[in-house]
């Protein structure tokens, strides 16, 4: 591969100033990538128990972990998983449900997503299958980013509740490159604040943005969909995507660009290991 | 707005407590839309909790009070199988009521 | 409407009523007449759903734009510092519109608690009646418009007594 597409990521990462978490430089692989990924976080927050870093800002600050424990006393997306249950669990016009086109009726898989789809040779989230699965069955699609989208994957995720982020990149070049475009993405500054993912989820990670906490890069997308109090409901990762291009002052792709399926195929596949928390609940 | 109302009520040790959360847009009227034209104010203005028909709890809410508002309160008394209500009315007549069970 | 029901005796114009309100000793009779047609379930008081009555809301008092008018239209008296009040809210707000706020007091005999946020455009942001029986302890999260302090009325044994806590506020930045 690789070889090539490494040292130019490297060339670019350092041409931007940027100390990456080391990715192995000799060998490289998505699976050595996440070691060294996920060592880097460990060694920079050597308290934080390694799965915790689901909990993002509240794993970095005590004030806002206390706030944070105040409102989940009855969480805030209470409302979208009821509506998200109804929802999942009605049956299409023509008597099909959502679970005949997921495995396991649809329950317990949201750790397996995002997935590289061998026949499109795309990545697909979990809320592009579901919207699949609706033009499957005759159905509009629904809106990637919030409403009943949102709170049919914030029922599917909590059928995953604590069960291992689990993202597969096989054997296949295309999902190779999926997952290193997400990768540069992330790398890559953008918008006229000329930020990347990274200047605020690695290297301020931990570090206050006016009264917010940032969320490091690992466990980041893992407590999606989220109900944030900002937003006032619930939305996907593709919702915060778009919010922090336009907060970079970027411009936003659309929801199911490739540049987002790929960035949330890479940000998942980091996550490797750790509890889903679907749905979380942020400021 | 039937549904709107979330509780959670244990007795434990002569002691009820009651969380609850009410789904409501609680919108102060100081808000503006994407269009540019301010949401008007629509808040839940008086919230009764009642126990074997005794009021045990009275709230009075203004706009500040947050969106899908929040409440836990404890009262001695109740026991797990006895009904708990909660109501609520807003500032623009809506209502809605519930009846649960303690744990 | 019998004189028993004391709820409705709260206009909005009345301050928090200082006496305690409850409908225990009301009969049966009485109650059926308080509840709304169709959520009287058969027989069983205890299943009954107590209505909230909007005539209850004293609406001059959240109209009120600051401490001294809102704590004069709320219980017509004023209140003294006490250190038996525990107010718990965050030093910095992750989020000016979900502040967590909890209220419980060591104070006999508490019949009210008023939380007030004096930066925002009504003083009062919410005020509970705590009937005989309830814990003089709430806990709620309400909306804070910037950088204020919070103070919390409470009422105890016919008099006023208060607390507060600075909270700050800024805008929400660009985390997460």
């Amino acid at each position: 591969m690789q070889g090539k597409t490494m040292k130019r990521m490297l060339i670019v990462a350092l041409s931007i100033g940027l100390v990456v978490p080391a990715m192995a430089a000799s060998n490289p692989s998505p699976a050595s990538d996440l070691k060294a990924f996920q060592d880097y976080f460990h060694k920079r927050f050597p308290t934080v128990p390694p799965a915790d870093f689901v909990n993002g800002p509240y794993a970095m600050n005590a004030d806002m972990r206390a706030q944070w424990q105040d409102i989940m006393q009855f969480p805030p997306y209470q409302f979208a998983l009821d509506s998200g249950k109804t929802l999942f669990e009605a049956a299409f016009p023509n008597g099909h449900h959502y679970g005949d086109c997921f495995a396991n009726k649809g329950l317990g898989i949201a750790q397996n997503y995002p997935k590289f789809d061998p026949k499109s040779g795309k990545i697909i989230t979990i809320e592009i299958a579901v919207n699949q699965c609706r033009t499957k069955n005759g159905q509009p699609p629904l809106d990637l980013q919030k409403g009943d989208m949102a709170d049919i994957v914030a029922y599917m995720t909590s059928t995953s509740d604590g069960k291992p982020i689990d993202v597969k990149i096989p054997n296949d070049p295309r999902a190779l490159a999926a997952y290193e475009a997400g990768k540069e993405y992330f790398y890559s500054r953008r918008g006229q604040l000329n930020f990347s993912c990274a200047s605020c989820h690695v290297q301020g990670a931990g570090d206050h943005l006016r009264a917010e906490v940032l969320a490091p890069a690992l466990g980041l997308t893992a407590a999606f969909p989220m109900y944030r109090s900002t937003w006032g409901d619930t939305g996907t990762v593709v919702r915060r995507f778009i919010e922090c291009n336009i907060q970079v002052r970027a411009e936003p792709g659309k929801p199911d660009s490739t540049a987002y399926r790929d960035l949330e195929y890479f940000l998942a596949y980091m996550n490797n290991g750790l509890p889903v928390a679907g749905p979380g609940a942020r400021p | 707005m039937p549904g709107s109302i979330l509780v959670r009520a244990s007795a434990n040790g002569g002691t009820t407590t009651v969380q609850a959360l009410i789904h409501h847009p609680m919108d102060s009227g100081f808000v503006k839309n994407a269009e540019g034209a301010l949401i008007p104010a629509h808040y839940i203005e008086v919230v009764q909790f009642a126990h074997a028909g005794k009021i045990v709890l009275t709230a009075f809410w203004g706009p500040a009070v947050s969106k899908d508002p929040f409440t836990k309160f404890s009262f001695k008394g109740g026991a797990a199988g006895d009904d708990i209500s909660i109501s609520w009315v807003d500032n623009l007549g809506n209502k809605d009521s519930v009846s649960s069970k303690i744990m | 409407m019998t004189k028993a029901v004391s709820v409705n005796e709260l206009h909005a114009d009345t301050p928090l009523l200082t006496r305690r309100i409850t409908l225990s000793g009301i009969a049966a009779g009485t109650l059926a007449a308080l509840l709304a047609p169709g959520f009287t379930r058969a027989a069983h008081a205890e299943a009954a759903i107590v209505m909230a009555d909007p005539s209850i809301y004293p609406t001059k008092a959240f109209e009120a734009k600051n401490e001294a008018d809102a704590t004069k239209a709320m219980f017509n008296m004023t209140a003294t510092a006490s250190d038996q009040i525990q107010l718990n809210a965050p030093d910095i707000a992750e989020n000016g519109a979900v502040v967590p706020v909890s209220v419980s007091s060591t104070l006999p005999n508490v019949t009210a608690i008023a939380i007030l946020s004096l930066g925002n455009p009504s003083t009062i942001a919410a005020a509970y009646q705590i009937p005989a029986g309830t814990d003089p302890s709430i806990s709620g999260r309400i909306k804070l418009a910037k950088s204020t302090d919070v103070v919390v009325l409470v009422q105890a044994g016919g008099k006023l007594y208060s607390t507060s806590k600075n909270v700050k506020v800024t805008l929400g930045g660009c985390g997460g």
